[in-house]
């Protein structure tokens, strides 16, 4: 099947303070060695994607940096492949932004047209999952859509307000959705990833984007659910957005934890999550250190206590630094005698000698990239 | 100025035992992550040689996909790059590379297409940091024909070597070749570098020589020498080790592991790089215990490990205690075993309850020449059945199955071989 895949890669409408003030949320680093978006490009790649597209526009520079040619998700190709759609100036438009995801789709329309795929799957690069598309794909032909939706039944304490409600037909058909509603409606939620017929959309998109329909839900799909033929496919694994909260942010990484979570994220042979790779040597934990229930990358040195947190790749921690409950991002160095508890250290931070770092109860402390405490 | 650096990679290392009966001794896993080959390739780039052949010969295969088209290196480039070098035939019957001096000869060819001014010889399996410019500058120097890469090494070792004497400008007079009775203990690193004028010369008179064995400390040298070449000794002064035993590459893995190691892979100026696998970080559970240790990418660590080095997508259970060892990739270690003084290879399968490693030396009754330390060796992809109990100084072959078993402990200096 010809599938072209899109992938949104953030805007300033997240929630994770200081941790998106010069990235975007789909280059937030997360788990140690991968950054957000590795999710869903491995996803499409291991679903035989071959043609991605990824819509950038707020502070892409980290993101470009890591995407590169698409050389490590096997897109530096000569047909098909890894292509960047930034806004742009043209004799047309003087917009340099998109205004929503419709908009972004529109403006790109002759990327869409040019690519010989029949089918376009939108996915978000902030979404945290592992999963073949391939069945979705199937699901949609088989039902004779215009669009498939995933969804996903929500946990216990998902905040509805965040995420659109649908509610479907005996066929899972979607007769409603209640985007961004803060009244309980459904309990499936919808994971912000489409599958659509790429002649219906690009009809859609010449009929509304023109008026001011901006949003493709909101705009486009919702209003028309009577009309189109919109399905819904149950996704049942592990599935995070990481741009929520600075909470969520954290308790996604610490989910990295539970034996669970790592084996459907990583040990899955035929999908793999591929990554930016780097040549940093194997972590080395010293004579006097001690490290429990953790997450290490490589180029880490560890001569202090670590325990319950993630270390992103070439982090040094001190002799008789504690480090407790942590995410400490790339190429941090954490000198002798630091405690550090409850604590979002951002790159190459550095944290003088008997620096002590409490998050308050439940709070959560985050320290910018590059300071120097 | 051109430099092309040619690659010795051909190497049997035959004292490593099962470890390289299938694989090239360039291609032995070392450090967590990398393979030997990694160092000297690494040195080239680092020092900017982007025009490298790789000579090959015994047990490619694992060398050959591990190199690939040089991308870790970044030698997947236009005009120059990795060229791997196996031996041919041709109309005029080249075969197997006859010697060292043999490999480069039957490969004047691909040299000559780059026409180098220098050309720096070099070996696959030894582990260094060295930034090849500086012996590149001492022969620029010197005006030499060749020159060799050297250290003192102690009197008791330097029958392993080529020992030079030399004259105070540290010319070199004369050039032994693993001698009985060495004169000096000045040891040749297997480093040189060469006008490549002077070497192919040198190559086709000696290709003509019938009496010649073909290689460059017994042949090429010497008789350089004799005809009054200009060659001199360099003198290095960093860590460089030739793994070439058990003892060794154990040593040398552990010696790199330490608080202060003498070569320092987390060195961000001179990084040594390699084809890294797909794999998320370590993880170090609840319980576990890890001390003066590497502990690759894809490992999860439920038990204890102590002054080892665990390659990448290892498995140690819980209850499981592993010391002064090197487990490479993929291995998986069951619960409540005991690893001690242990060389384990790739893809091993390791069951509950075994004991590695335990009770006095014994001399091997199966190869005095290969397993002469306490260290037991477990070969590629083999199987250890639960409750095994293995001796030090023991040896497991490659490929070693549940249904190979016919006791339930091997003693110190015996083994398994298929």
């Amino acid at each position: 099947m010809r599938v072209a895949g899109l992938i949104l890669s953030g805007s300033t409408k997240d929630n994770l303070d200081k941790l998106t003030l010069k990235r975007t949320s789909a280059a937030v680093p997360v788990f140690g060695k991968y950054r957000a978006i590795d999710f869903t490009l491995s996803n499409m790649v291991n679903s035989g994607i071959t043609n991605v597209g990824v819509f950038t526009q707020y502070n892409p520079r980290s993101l470009m940096d890591h995407l590169g040619s698409g050389k490590e998700w096997n897109l530096d190709r000569k047909r098909g492949g890894l292509f960047i759609l930034q806004p742009f100036i043209s004799p047309q438009s003087h917009k340099m932004y998109y205004e929503g995801t419709a908009d972004a789709l529109f403006q790109n329309l002759t990327y869409l047209r040019r690519s010989y795929e029949d089918f376009v799957l939108i996915g978000s690069g902030d979404h945290i999952y592992n999963m073949d598309f391939r069945s979705l794909f199937k699901y949609h032909v088989k039902n004779g859509a215009d669009v498939t939706l995933l969804t996903k039944t929500a946990e216990e304490g998902t905040n509805f307000s965040q995420y659109g409600q649908v509610i479907t037909d005996e066929n899972n058909r979607i007769t409603q959705i209640y985007e961004k509603d803060s009244k309980y409606r459904s309990s499936k939620i919808f994971l912000g990833v489409y599958f659509i017929n790429k002649a219906f959309l690009l009809e859609m998109l010449y009929a509304n984007v023109p008026n001011g329909k901006f949003d493709l839900l909101k705009d486009i799909i919702i209003p028309n659910l009577s009309r189109m033929r919109v399905f819904s496919y149950e996704f049942d694994g592990y599935w995070k957005n990481i741009k929520k909260s600075v909470e969520d942010y954290y308790n996604i990484n610490m989910d990295i934890l539970k034996e669970e979570v790592r084996n459907e994220l990583f040990y899955l042979p035929e999908r793999k999550i591929y990554t930016k790779l780097k040549d940093s040597a194997p972590p080395k934990i010293n004579v006097n250190a001690e490290v429990s229930n953790s997450f290490i990358s490589d180029g880490c040195i560890i001569n202090g206590i670590v325990r319950n947190s993630v270390l992103s790749r070439d982090v040094y921690i001190g002799a008789g630094s504690v480090i407790e409950d942590c995410i400490i991002l790339q190429g941090s160095y954490l000198e002798e005698g630091s405690i550090i508890r409850k604590t979002i250290i951002d790159k190459n931070v550095r944290i003088r000698s008997g620096k002590k770092l409490e998050g308050i109860g439940n709070e959560i402390n985050v320290i910018e990239k590059g300071a120097v405490l | 100025m051109r430099v092309l650096a040619i690659i010795l990679a051909g190497g049997q290392g035959t004292r490593l035992g099962v470890i390289t009966n299938n694989l090239a001794k360039p291609a032995v896993p070392f450090g967590g992550k990398y393979r030997m080959i990694d160092f000297t390739l690494s040195n080239c780039v680092n020092s900017n040689i982007n025009t490298v052949g790789v000579v090959t010969q015994y047990m490619p295969h694992r060398l050959v996909e591990h190199l690939g088209i040089g991308k870790p290196w970044d030698l997947d480039i236009k005009g120059g790059g990795l060229h791997i070098l196996p031996p041919y035939l041709s109309r005029s019957g080249t075969s197997w590379y006859q010697g060292t001096a043999d490999a480069v000869y039957q490969n004047i060819e691909f040299i000559e297409r780059y026409k180098p001014d220098f050309v720096l010889l070099l070996s696959g399996d030894h582990v260094y940091k060295m930034d090849y410019n500086d012996i590149i500058d001492y022969h620029i120097e010197k005006d030499a024909d060749g020159t060799i890469a050297c250290m003192e090494v102690p009197v008791s070792e330097a029958h392993r070597f080529g020992i030079m004497v030399t004259d105070p400008f540290n010319r070199i007079i004369e050039f032994q070749e693993k001698p009985k009775e060495p004169k000096g203990t000045l040891a040749s690193l297997g480093i040189y570098v060469f006008k490549w004028n002077f070497l192919k010369d040198a190559l086709i008179r000696d290709a003509k020589d019938n009496t010649s064995e073909h290689d460059f400390g017994k042949n090429i040298i010497p008789k350089s020498l004799k005809e009054n070449h200009m060659l001199y000794a360099f003198n290095f002064e960093g860590y460089w080790r030739d793994v070439g035993t058990i003892e060794s590459y154990m040593d040398c893995n552990l010696e790199i592991i330490s608080s202060l190691p003498p070569l320092d892979l987390h060195d961000e100026s001179w990084k040594i790089y390699t084809q890294s696998e797909e794999l998320p970080p370590a993880f170090i559970a609840k319980g576990a215990s890890v001390v003066k240790s590497f502990v690759s990418e894809g490992s999860e660590i439920y038990g204890t490990v102590e002054n080892s080095v665990i390659f990448q997508g290892v498995t140690i259970s819980k209850g499981t205690y592993v010391k002064d060892s090197i487990i490479m990739n993929n291995v998986f270690i069951g619960k409540n075993s005991y690893i001690e003084k242990t060389v384990i290879a790739e893809n091993t399968v390791i069951g509950d309850s075994v004991e590695i490693g335990k009770g006095k030396f014994a001399e091997s009754k199966i190869d005095k020449k290969i397993y002469n330390s306490d260290i037991t060796v477990i070969g590629f992809n083999s199987k250890i059945k639960d409750q095994m109990i293995i001796g030090k100084n023991c040896v497991i072959d490659n490929e070693v199955d549940l249904k190979d078993y016919d006791v339930e402990e091997i003693k110190s200096g015996e083994g398994i071989l298929k």
